[in-house]
């Protein structure tokens, strides 16, 4: 048999300030782990967006990053030709593209960031065919031209459409804004490769990454086959998206660990705000579960009652808590991402599937605190409380 | 010499015109009107009554912790009635010893650290009080259990702890309100053989409520609250039976 | 102190109660330990930076290098006592995740423009002999097992190879982050690497007699490259700092607000806790003040126990971060992603403040209730 509900549902109202605290206990930990996620999400699905399947990243063979590659022409030249490259009516869809990082003063601070320049080349909108001019229109080759993404103008100072940016020796006008759906494109400035490696002073024709866009997700295996066969080439191969997914880990970690260890220590302080509220609960209504048992309640149900008071309690912080971080779905951030060493514009991401973990980590707070105390409460000597001792 | 017509001089405890009124749900209720009392050292006083009429009144304002609407309480001199707050506080530790029908213990304190409360506020080293403090013990008699705490002890050994509490700093007089309401027949009596020891032996002045006529007939004198004021039980019961003769 | 007795007796009359609200402290101060750290962390090097060092970079990139002729016309420039050129390698030793500075610095130079950096003088004349010499922080080598002595394998990023190095010592800086870092000999890398590297460095940093000129000094040399192939921006090595650690987003603003929602809770909990456990004890409250306890005093003993529970639990808190963040600094800093971190002693402090203001705060509200208490109200039959 078991005990109804409404007797939990009173009781709460009764004292309703302790039981408000444990609420607002579990309310702030969900809501902190939940934000925390989504922060770690948020900035993850950024940088995932910016791979595909289809395409293959090439760098110099122990580079851990594209800062850090450099592949020469004659590569380019041999790659174009491999087996798996897609070819249009002009070609192999192959771009040869440098990577710089310079400063540019961030909006919200005032002070400089890291941005990322990519100098493309024409093909670069070919391989990637999720990205879309918006605003203006694409470089032209072998002008001092800017194209940038659409989180930049908002992020960094001076790279709206129709500026003039000063940097490495030349004047640039900002021709075009891209939407890139939402990745790590977004936040970089696009220039033409050979036109920005002489302004940065740099070897003609070496660059630091090699794009290839396959003729299907499933011959990558072919195209890297041949790459790693051919002496030619001292080069690392892999899925442009892998690549992508490795650039995210570090700091998707760090934001994870330190994240998630910030919200256990909280779902610590709050269970021992349950387990304080509980076991009062329990001192104060001593009584009324001797009557209870008396009345022939077994101490099952006394268990099953307390606990799912907890439950209850649990469940309201739970959704407190999702409901209170909602507004930052969305709101803007940008770090610095240490393994690509620039800078990065991101949201806060709040899905259901996150949303559905912070209720179950209420839940899981409101079991923790709720079955001591419950089974406290069955095992309560029955007259002894019942003389009111 | 107990007297309540307001005629005493010179008494130990004097009250003269005192009222008290009070609000509930709305409308005012005048407990005590124009009440006189004149105590005496020594005096063993009683007071009885039925439930409502004002004992429990009466007696938190002879011992300072509620002031009267109107009248003076004068204790060996002091006008406790146009004391303030803080100075009633002081008045009372040096002044008054209380024991109530229950909750008078401290649960986590042991037998001896609760009597040597009051001590705690004066200036006495730890040595004195423990001296004092294992005298009081002993006049009630309950020296071998010093270290017990209350859930130790049953409802008389409880109330016999109270006692010695009550008389440990050597109060002027004591505030007993139905001392021996929650306890049996034997403990009560031995309650009020000790309280009887006080009195006789020791010169102690004692102001008791209670609502048992046993305990009543031990008193020097039994007062009644009659609308308000304080009468002599004998005479009372002698008016109404000469009314109805 | 002759109530303690009553105090002490009164804090453990529900065993269950007080070490779950101790608990609560403890796990507040714990965060608010870990927080500071984090928070340090991101800003580290801030706390660290000279304030007589001015930092030259390329002005186009930070990346980017600057020519080694530059030293001398930087060298003559008046104010300037010294100048020293590094370069960054960003190698990996054996795994990515062990990540850590490795600097080539420029031997004669270094340690007059880093006076701060501590090392047994017989291991640096070893390091300046040694070709492959490397110096390892004091953290480095606790977290790696470095020895005096050992062989430092590094795997080339930047510049592909496998590097072999020699330990030629173990230094220690002012904090965390200056003790992870590895140098090794400037002229190594020139030589090894060739090319470009031949004239150009990665940047300068030199020392100032008076920090007071420093903006004069910066702008006398920037406008001495300005208009050159490689143009310089040149800045405090504090403000340098100070906008790499701006660039982690608003860390700081993150971590106060988690502060703080932690700390309304904790308030929240040990307010309600304090105010159970007072009504609890009405009637004796009231026999107390029967007695002659007055008003203030009866005020001070719940103020005091509220007080001591959030000392001691705070401070049990507070330890415990100190112990957790060393754990991680051993472990590795995360990846390698948080350079240095530490709980300081001024941090320690403040939570310890924090603390007893919460102890305040949660004991006020039923301090103030029992101290009001009226005796004939508090011994009403319930």
């Amino acid at each position: 048999m078991a005990i109804p509900v409404v007797y939990n549902l009173r009781s709460i109202r009764q004292r309703w300030q302790s039981a408000l605290v444990a609420v607002l206990g579990i309310a702030g930990t969900t809501g902190v782990f939940v934000a925390m996620l989504s922060l770690a999400h948020g900035f993850k699905a950024t940088m995932m967006a910016s791979g595909s399947a289809d395409n293959a990243m090439i760098m110099r063979a122990g580079a851990d990053a594209e800062l850090n590659g450099a592949v020469t022409l004659d590569t380019v030249r041999i790659i174009q030709d491999e087996p798996g490259v897609a070819r249009d009516a002009q070609g192999p869809l192959v771009t040869a593209e440098t990577v710089m990082i310079a400063p540019f003063p961030l909006v919200s601070t005032g002070t400089d960031a890291n941005v990322q320049i990519r100098g493309v080349s024409p093909k670069a909108l070919l391989i990637r065919p999720q990205l879309k001019i918006t605003q203006g229109r694409f470089i032209n080759s072998g002008l001092t031209e800017l194209v940038v993404g659409r989180n930049v103008s908002g992020t960094y100072g001076g790279l709206s459409l129709g500026s003039e940016v000063k940097f490495g020796g030349a004047i640039w006008h900002v021709v075009g804004v891209f939407d890139a759906g939402g990745s790590a494109f977004d936040s970089e400035v696009w220039a033409d490769a050979n036109v920005l490696n002489q302004a940065f002073k740099r070897p003609e024709n070496i660059f630091q990454s090699i794009t290839a866009h396959l003729t299907s997700a499933g011959d990558f295996q072919k195209f890297k086959d041949a790459v790693t066969a051919d002496p030619k080439l001292t080069v690392d191969v892999d899925r442009e998206i892998n690549y992508y997914n490795k650039q995210s880990q570090g700091m998707t970690g760090m934001i994870t660990v330190l994240g998630g260890g910030v919200a256990f220590i909280m779902a610590l302080g709050a269970i021992f705000g349950a387990l304080n509220t509980m076991y009062s609960a329990v001192a104060e209504r001593s009584r009324e579960i001797a009557t209870l048992r008396a009345v022939g309640f077994g101490a099952g149900s006394v268990v099953f009652s307390f606990t799912l008071e907890a439950l209850l309690i649990a469940l309201a912080g739970g959704l407190l808590g999702c409901i209170a971080v909602l507004p930052l779905n969305g709101y803007a951030t940008s770090s610095l991402n240490l393994q690509t060493f620039s800078n990065l514009a991101f949201a806060f991401t709040i899905t259901p599937f996150l949303m559905g973990l912070g209720i179950v980590f209420a839940l899981l707070m409101g079991i923790i605190g709720g079955i001591l105390p419950a089974v406290s409460a069955a095992r309560l000597p029955v007259a002894p409380a019942l003389r009111g001792m | 010499m107990v007297r309540v017509d307001g005629s005493g001089t010179s008494s130990l405890i004097q009250v003269r015109g005192l009222d008290k009124k009070y609000s509930r749900g709305g409308e005012e209720i005048h407990v005590l009107q124009g009440l006189n009392l004149d105590v005496d050292q020594g005096d063993f006083v009683a007071f009885m009554g039925p439930s409502g009429s004002g004992k429990t009144t009466l007696l938190n304002l002879l011992g300072g912790l509620d002031v009267p609407t109107a009248g003076s309480i004068t204790v060996a001199g002091d006008a406790i009635t146009s004391m303030s707050r803080g100075a009633l506080t002081t008045w009372r530790a040096r002044h008054v010893g209380f024991v109530f029908q229950m909750y008078n213990l401290i649960p986590v304190l042991t037998a001896f650290q609760n009597v040597e409360l009051p001590l705690l506020l004066t200036s006495l080293s730890k040595s004195e009080r423990r001296k004092h403090v294992e005298t009081a013990l002993g006049v009630v008699g309950l020296s071998d259990r010093m270290q017990h705490f209350p859930r130790q002890l049953s409802g008389g050994q409880e109330q016999r702890v109270t006692i010695a509490r009550a008389i440990v700093s050597d109060p002027t007089f004591l505030l007993c309100d139905e001392p021996t309401g929650d306890l049996d027949r034997k403990s009560a009596d031995e309650i009020m053989q000790l309280v009887l020891t006080l009195v006789k032996d020791y010169k102690k002045t004692v102001l008791m409520v209670t609502h048992d006529p046993v305990v009543a007939e031990k008193a020097d004198i039994t007062l009644h609250l009659d609308k308000g004021a304080l009468v002599e039980s004998g005479k009372l019961a002698g008016a109404m039976a000469g009314g109805a003769r | 102190m002759k109530y303690a007795r009553l105090l002490f007796a009164n804090l453990f009359r529900k065993k269950i109660r007080l070490t779950l609200t101790l608990a609560s402290f403890f796990t507040a101060l714990l965060l608010f330990g870990g927080l500071a750290a984090v928070k340090s962390a991101f800003n580290a090097g801030v706390d660290v930076a000279g304030v007589d060092r001015l930092v030259v970079i390329n002005r186009v990139s930070l990346i980017q290098p600057v020519p080694i002729s530059y030293e001398d016309r930087i060298k003559q420039i008046k104010g300037v006592k010294y100048v020293t050129h590094q370069n960054w390698f960003g190698g990996i030793y054996k795994d990515p995740k062990n990540f850590f500075p490795q600097f080539a610095v420029e031997v004669g130079s270094f340690r007059q423009v880093f006076p701060e950096f501590k090392i047994p003088e017989d291991q640096w004349q070893t390091f300046v002999k040694d070709r492959q010499g490397a110096i390892v922080g004091a953290g480095l080598a606790k977290r790696f097992g470095f020895k005096v002595g050992d062989r430092l394998p590094i795997q080339g990023t930047i510049l592909p190879g496998t590097w072999e190095f020699n330990i030629d010592g173990i230094c220690t800086g002012k904090d965390a982050s200056q003790e992870s870092q590895m140098w090794f000999q400037y002229d190594y890398f020139k030589e090894k690497v060739g090319g470009s590297y031949k004239d150009m460095v990665g940047w300068y940093t030199l020392r100032v007699d008076n920090p007071d000129e420093s903006g004069r000094i910066a702008k006398v040399i920037d406008d001495q490259f300005s208009n050159s192939s490689y143009e310089t921006k040149t800045s405090t090595e504090k403000a340098f700092a100070i906008g790499f650690a701006k660039q982690f987003g608003n860390i700081g603003a993150l971590v106060l607000i988690v502060g703080s929602v932690v700390f309304f809770i904790l308030l929240l909990v040990t307010g309600n806790s304090m105010a159970v456990s007072v009504r609890e004890r009405t009637p004796e409250v009231a026999v107390l003040k029967a007695v002659g306890y007055s008003d203030t005093l009866v005020l001070w003993f719940v103020m005091a126990e509220s007080l001591i529970i959030a000392v001691a639990g705070g401070m049990a808190g507070l330890l415990a971060a100190v112990g957790l963040i060393k754990i991680v600094a051993i472990m590795g800093n995360l990846g390698g992603m948080l350079p240095s971190i530490s709980v300081s002693g001024s941090q320690l402090a403040l939570g310890v403040c924090a603390a007893v203001a919460v102890g305040l705060a949660s004991g006020l509200l039923p301090a103030l209730g029992a101290m009001r208490l009226r005796v004939v109200d508090g011994l009403r039959r319930v």
